[in-house]
């Protein structure tokens, strides 16, 4: 009896992206985690092959997928042996676009979301900014409406796919009077006079994923470029937020898995004392646990994942499969580094990245502290 | 144009392979991939659909897993499948061959395609042994495939070149790699593959029972290769290790 929650269409989904991995990706990710930027020609090569539009209807240019299709996509995409390229990945898919898809109108969509979703469009999404990163709520972008345009003033940073996008989702203030009630999002296009990226952020981890500081001065943008309904942005972008951080746990998880693999396998050859390290129990019972902290992180992501995609808004499960998945992600390669002693401290084994990379998935799409905090809210706390 | 694909269910080019208490080759754990130079033969069955117009069926003897290789040359633009279950028969090159022309039989054809070989047994006979039944031409390990007026030119390369050769059709054709580049299975395809129609059959069905099918050919014993040695690391100066690597080429390994 199989008990997944993958029929054989996500399986073969999978084998088609993993194939896609070892022969289209793995030949660069070295060389894309030194020049501290992945080529240009993935995004669009991975809308020709379908892989960013699983999940969307075929009316916009996709497979007409359920959610687990994008699961399937982030997990495959977490063996890439990078977590920059993955991130930049599940930004397009998972946080800067389904905004459009739930809230745009139809010429946003067409403008926006269809090109986007093949790969031609790459979209980034502006929430943080210098004096507000956990308290969302407190933005001073602004939006300031003038006749037929909004005229945007103020800064984003560590803003994904930033440097390369062609458009960011923008989340800005256009009622400061009634907090998070005066929210709204935007859709600006690079290019837009007042639009500049000022710095490409230089980063521990997420090598490969560029990261931008963005400056808006008297940024002029149409009405019609107002994503969704005007002073609701905060309630939006929260809806966003679900997703981002599910998609996230899962990627996170993936990754573990994959990093928990390679330990093993060079647990098994590894030789000291005589015999491989695998044999020694202290090692033998550290991989178990290993193995068994992904497991159960897995098992929260999927589980949660069917909730959300049956429609429900399981927002206490959600900041807890990311809470779980990124602590796991993190404690994991830690682990996997300490098996593999000196070697695991030489850039030359991938697995300090993973360590590098890892650390993220704690801070990125809200912290380990504010995951808390969410789930303290829902127990009344 | 109406063309058959031959395809078939292989182990996993990175499965590693174990025997069972029986001395049989285990499946258990091993992931299934379609056999390699099969996508080869797919592909180019789809490109001369797409080039000449027609269709493309796609066949198979196997288990149900072996639905997965089918589905997948549905998933890249194959119009049917046809399933063809042994049951519990064993096969040989012979056996599969005489279900598979049956099979074959019952459909229109101008044009059969397979690999040259499957990774797995690696006997390079089927394609060969279908033809031989449909009594038609075959032409075998090509590189190289134009359809013109009812007839086949195809390339294969040689030990000491390549040669062109001409068949009319139908004909059998077997894939060699560099016949093309297999594309991926569309995503919507994936997700549409299931509707497309599978002809699942058994032996009965196609009017064979065990003793026209009877295997002729039967596998003893099989064992693996010797797992490899650890290697040896010379030491000492260049010049000086290198003399010591020439001595233990020629008295220890005996390869000079
Ligand atoms: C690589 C990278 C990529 C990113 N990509 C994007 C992106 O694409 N778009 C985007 O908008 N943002 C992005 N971010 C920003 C990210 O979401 C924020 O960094 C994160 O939400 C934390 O905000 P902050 O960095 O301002 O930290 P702060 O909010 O200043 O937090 C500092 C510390 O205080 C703790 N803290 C804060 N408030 C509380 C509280 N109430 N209770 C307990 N502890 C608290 C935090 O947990 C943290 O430990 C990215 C960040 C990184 C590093």
């Amino acid at each position: 009896m199989d008990y997944s929650i993958f029929t054989a269409e996500h399986e073969a989904v999978r084998k088609t992206i993993r194939k896609f991995v070892d022969t289209e990706l793995m030949p660069h990710t070295e060389q894309w985690e030194k020049d501290a930027y992945f080529a240009d020609w993935v995004f669009p090569r991975m809308g020709e092959l379908g892989f960013l539009s699983l999940r969307y209807p075929e009316k916009y240019g996709g497979a007409g997928g359920d959610y687990f299709m994008g699961l399937v996509l982030a997990e495959e995409m977490a063996r890439c042996c990078i977590g920059g390229l993955p991130m930049a990945v599940a930004v397009q898919t998972d946080m800067a676009t389904p905004p459009i898809m739930q809230f745009g109108t139809e010429e946003q969509k067409q403008k926006y979301l269809v090109p986007a979703l093949k790969g031609q469009k790459v979209a980034c999404l502006g929430i943080t900014e210098p004096n507000a990163g956990s308290d969302v709520a407190s933005i001073q972008t602004r939006a300031v409406r003038d006749g037929d345009y909004w005229v945007i003033n103020g800064r984003k940073t560590f803003i994904t796919n930033g440097v390369r996008a062609d458009f960011i989702t923008l989340v800005a203030k256009t009622n400061p009077d009634l907090g998070y009630n005066g929210v709204s999002l935007f859709l600006v296009d690079k290019g837009t006079p007042g639009f500049t990226v000022t710095r490409k952020l230089d980063k521990v981890g997420m090598r490969s994923s560029d990261t931008a500081e963005l400056l808006f001065e008297d940024c002029r943008v149409r009405a019609e470029n107002l994503l969704g309904v005007e002073n609701r942005g905060f309630h939006q972008i929260m809806w966003e937020l679900q997703g981002e951080r599910l998609i996230g746990a899962a990627g996170a998880v993936a990754g573990a898995q994959y990093t928990f693999e390679k330990a093993l396998a060079y647990a098994r050859q590894r030789v000291q004392f005589g015999k491989p390290l695998v044999k020694l129990q202290v090692i033998a019972h550290r991989l178990a646990e290993m193995a068994t902290e992904i497991e159960a992180a897995r098992q929260l992501v999927y589980s949660t994942a069917r909730k959300f995609a049956a429609g429900e808004y399981p927002v206490r499960e959600i900041s807890m499969a990311k809470l779980v998945g990124g602590q796991v992600s993190f404690r994991v390669a830690d682990m996997a580094l300490q098996i593999y002693g000196g070697y695991g401290y030489m850039m030359e084994y991938d697995v300090q990245r993973a360590w590098r990379d890892s650390r993220l998935y704690r801070i990125g799409g809200g912290t380990d502290e504010i995951m808390k905090e969410v789930i303290a809210k829902t127990m009344g706390l | 144009m109406k063309i058959a694909v031959l395809v078939k269910q292989t182990f996993d080019t990175e499965a590693k392979i174990i025997l069972d208490v029986n001395g049989k080759i285990s499946s258990s754990g091993v992931s299934l991939i379609m056999n390699p130079y099969d996508e080869f033969a797919v592909e180019e069955g789809l490109r001369i659909k797409e080039k000449e117009g027609g269709e493309v069926t796609v066949i198979s003897v196997g288990g149900q897993q072996a639905q997965d290789a089918l589905r997948q040359a549905l998933a890249m633009g194959a119009d049917k499948a046809v399933l063809v279950d042994q049951g519990e028969a064993e096969l040989d090159e012979y056996a599969t061959a005489t279900i598979l022309a049956k099979a074959i039989s019952d459909l229109e054809y101008d044009l059969i395609l397979g690999g040259f070989r499957a990774i797995d047994d690696g006997s390079a006979q089927v394609a060969g042994r279908v033809a031989e039944i449909l009594n038609i031409p075959v032409v075998n390990v090509v590189t190289g495939l134009e359809i013109e007026g009812g007839k086949a030119v195809a390339t294969r390369e040689t030990e000491s070149g390549s040669e062109v050769l001409e068949v009319p059709l139908p004909a059998v054709i077997t894939a060699q790699k560099g016949l093309n580049e297999p594309r991926y299975p569309s995503m919507k395809g994936i997700m549409k593959a299931k509707k497309k129609p599978m002809d699942k059959k058994t032996l009965a069905d196609l009017g064979l029972d065990d003793g026209k099918i009877s295997a002729k050919v039967k596998a003893l014993s099989f064992s693996l290769p010797e797992p490899r040695k650890a290697g040896k690391v010379i030491p000492g100066e260049a010049a000086e290790a290198a003399r010591e690597l020439a001595r233990l080429l020629r008295e220890e390994a005996k390869v000079i």
